[in-house]
């Protein structure tokens, strides 16, 4: 068993509800994909999944554990097997494209091995590999401030890739990308799920992509989960009632860029 | 209101530099009559020509080295320490560590280098290590304070992101914050450099070792043109450190 | 779908300049520890720490008599007087200065897309190296030459306070002015006003905050600087501590590393007040 939630619940600080009852079990190698209008918990549910959020109510048992009953030490090495795609890869601006896809390993690597890394890179065919499936291999050595959104957001898939983890979150993975390059990319994560074997779940807005790559879809709405079907049996009047009173036409939640990062020169 | 306050704000600002005129008992005197004006021009005359002689220049370009040497490695301590101190201070270890590095921080900063330096002195005795030390306890006080302020304001999410993949605090520390905040800590390396190589000539004059030394020693022995050398070096010193570190910001940090 | 391209593994372009600058760090690091002579275990030898302990033991308490904490009123109030009467000086050597040294109000320039003529430059090169020198000299060192020249005293100090802060003030002052949108004051000159209005209406609204953080910066390192000045007879709070440490007087310096504290709280205090209240 590779999930499993049991009448989980999540309240924000500010005491909105994010999430209410939620059962969810995902057994191993399964890959679904996660729907619904924006505001409806997506962002939540994916972040209480990779232990970036302690639920504040319900059980939650990750890849047969109890994240939150483990020691820290624990804690940290469940954390290395779970690998989290952020929708705006949080990348240092400055930092080279070969050492923020090594540093999806830090979890698995010794100290040294992280600080020499910084040094030198130590497995920098490793890393091309991981980005040559996303076709950005010649990016390698760029910096993460010279990329587009959509070749950042495929940097963070390169580094959950590398990472080998046994669980892949994916919040959002491919909002950045046209059409074409999106089904390619979410391609190219089933193929890997499938073929390592590992379970996939990735919260998406585009709803073809969702059937389209995914034998299973859960909607969420309003903090709870709508349905969960098959992707076949997912009827149209679903949909519609999951939309129902969102706009259409609004924009993706793409997060806005990060301000530029201005460094302070004191006058001497 | 506020425009009366700032006014009341201006006016309290005359009047203390009124009162500090008034109480210093200032005698500029000496600046306009003509004896002691006449006494003033000997005396600056006494600096021409410059003393260009081979051997003097040797000693003057050893105290020089030696100069730029307490500068540099006094700021590269001093980076150390205030990293080291920067750290709790942006609140990474709780509020009590906090609390502590502050005042610290606050400590080290409020003792101007000249004082430390007589304190080093003191403790390490004559020499350019008690200059180094003294610019090394000064400035990390300075700097931590700055590194402080540019750890808080720098994003924590990459950081998290790390930790969220298992990587531990000092992975996520390298590979998260570190990246973000080194240019801005390479610029306020720079900027003191600048400033600790104008203070590193002049340490000298509490036996601090370096060019102050030279300069100390021949204004007490009115060996005026021995001097003027050495006021020359320590121009043609703080040019140079100006221009390398404008060289390395346009390098590593505007870039 | 693709396979992930073999082939060797890609080598980094930036190892070798990576290599070349630690080898030169080290190369440049080796001289500069030998002759700063840096050694932090003579803090821990023997006879130094004997020294130093008795004269930190001497610490507490610090000294609190009612004669020394007048004089020691009285030493810091004229430490503070220095550093203001110093600003004051400086800056009216700074403003007009500046005036002069910045290329925001070049009339040639106007016509020709924001490049003054050469010669018009060339006038400018002057105060800026005046600046330059008036800045590169330490503070201490001006104060050193005008003992000799006005006798003991604090005049010796506010003179090298107003030199030196007044060479930094200017150049800061021209380079901010200099970083401001040019246009307002070049639509300004090409109409016909003249330079000082100019200034007034073009540039500074948009400069005076910056200055003003700067200048209020600056006094703050004056009031340090007025402390080390006593250090060569210039009166103040440095002079006082300079006589302490020779009579190895712990409880007296411990009160004056105290009162130093207490000037660093204070300045951060009236910074942050001057700033959110003119700026």
């Amino acid at each position: 068993m590779s999930i499993r939630l049991t009448g989980v619940g999540m309240t924000h600080a500010n005491g909105r509800h994010a999430l209410q009852d939620v059962e969810l079990t995902v057994s191993r190698g399964e890959r679904l994909a996660i729907i619904g209008p924006s505001g409806a918990g997506k962002t939540t549910l994916l972040r209480l999944l990779a232990t970036s959020l302690q639920p504040s109510e319900g059980r939650l048992e990750l890849l047969g554990t109890e994240p939150w009953q483990l020691s820290s030490g624990a804690r940290k090495r469940l954390r290395a097997r779970l690998g989290l795609i952020h929708q705006s890869p949080p990348l240092p601006p400055r930092q080279r494209v070969v050492t923020a896809v090594l540093a999806g390993r830090l979890g698995q690597w010794p100290l040294w091995k992280g600080l020499l890394n910084l040094l030198y890179p130590l497995d920098p065919a490793g890393a091309r590999d991981a980005l040559a499936r996303l076709d950005i291999a010649d990016k390698l050595f760029e910096r993460c401030d010279q990329l587009s959104g959509g070749q950042l957001q495929r940097v963070g898939i390169a580094r959950v890739l590398y990472q080998r983890p046994e669980l892949i979150l994916a919040d959002e993975p491919v909002s950045a990308m046209d059409p074409v390059l999106a089904s390619h990319t979410l391609g190219v994560l089933t193929a890997e799920a499938e073929a390592r074997g590992v379970t996939l779940l990735a919260s998406l807005h585009a709803v073809d992509l969702a059937l389209n790559h995914f034998p299973r879809i859960v909607g969420v709405r309003d903090g709870r989960i709508a349905f969960d079907l098959p992707s076949h049996a997912v009827s149209a009047e679903a949909l519609e009632a999951l939309y129902a009173n969102e706009q259409l036409a609004a924009p993706s939640p793409a997060s806005p860029p990060p301000a530029p990062h201005v460094v302070a020169i004191p006058r001497c | 209101m506020k425009r009366t306050l700032n006014y009341a704000l201006l006016v309290a600002i005359l009047l203390a530099v009124v009162a500090s005129f008034a109480g210093l008992g200032l005698d500029f005197s000496g600046l306009t009559s003509t004896r002691s004006l006449s006494l003033m021009a000997d005396y600056a005359a006494g600096f021409f020509p410059a003393d260009f002689s081979a051997a003097h220049l040797a000693a003057i370009g050893r105290a020089s080295l030696e100069t730029l040497a307490m500068s540099a490695l006094g700021t590269l301590l001093a980076a150390l320490l205030g990293l080291l101190l920067a750290l709790p201070a942006a609140g990474r270890f709780g509020r009590i560590g906090m609390a502590l590095a502050r005042l610290l921080l606050n400590a080290l900063r409020s003792i101007p280098e000249l004082v430390w330096a007589a304190l080093m002195v003191l403790a390490a005795g004559l020499g350019p290590n008690a200059g180094t030390l003294a610019l090394a306890l000064h400035t990390a006080g300075v700097l931590g304070r700055l590194f402080a302020e540019a750890l808080e304001n720098t994003p924590a999410e990459p950081a998290e992101a790390i930790r969220l993949s298992g990587g531990g605090r000092i992975a996520a520390f390298v590979y998260g914050t570190l990246p973000g905040v080194w240019p801005q800590l390479i610029a306020y390396m720079l900027y003191r450099w600048e400033n600790n190589i104008r203070m590193a000539s002049v340490l000298g004059f509490v036996g601090a070792g370096g060019l102050g030394q030279m300069l100390y020693v021949s204004l007490s022995l009115f060996q005026q043109a021995q001097a003027a050398t050495v006021i020359l070096a320590m121009l043609l010193l703080v040019l140079v450190v100006d221009a390398l570190s404008g060289w390395a910001r346009q390098r590593w940090v505007s870039h | 779908m693709l396979s992930p391209s073999a082939g060797p593994a890609p080598r980094d372009p930036a190892a070798l300049p990576r290599l070349a600058l630690t080898i030169l760090a080290l190369a440049l690091l080796w001289p500069g520890l030998s002759l700063s002579e840096l050694n932090l275990a003579v803090l821990l030898d023997g006879d130094n720490a004997a020294t130093m302990g008795s004269f930190v033991a001497g610490f507490w308490p610090p000294a609190h008599a009612g004669e020394f904490l007048a004089l020691l009123g009285r030493a810091t109030l004229e430490t503070l007087a220095i550093a203001t009467a110093g600003m004051a000086l400086a800056w009216l050597i700074a403003a007009p200065c500046a005036l002069l040294a910045t290329r925001v109000l070049s009339i040639s320039a106007v016509a020709r897309g924001g490049r003054p003529l050469w010669w018009a430059n060339a006038l400018r090169w002057p105060v800026r190296l005046l600046l330059i020198v008036l800045r590169s000299i330490p503070e201490i060192v001006w104060a050193l030459l005008f003992v000799r020249a006005v006798g003991l005293g604090p005049t010796a100090g506010v003179l090298a306070i107003a030199i030196t802060y007044g060479g930094m003030l200017g150049k800061v002052y021209a380079e901010i002015c200099e970083s401001v949108d040019p246009r307002p004051a070049r639509a300004l000159l090409a109409a016909g006003s003249p330079r000082l209005a100019a200034f007034a209406y073009g540039v500074l609204p948009n400069a005076a905050g910056e200055m003003l953080s700067y200048t209020v910066y600056r006094w703050e390192c004056a009031i340090r600087a007025s402390v080390v000045m006593g250090f060569v007879g210039a009166g103040g709070l440095g002079q006082q501590i300079d006589l302490s440490m020779r009579m190895f007087a712990g409880g007296e310096v411990a009160s004056m590393l105290l009162t130093f504290f207490a000037l660093v709280l204070l300045a951060d205090q009236l910074s942050r007040l001057l700033r959110n209240r003119l700026t």
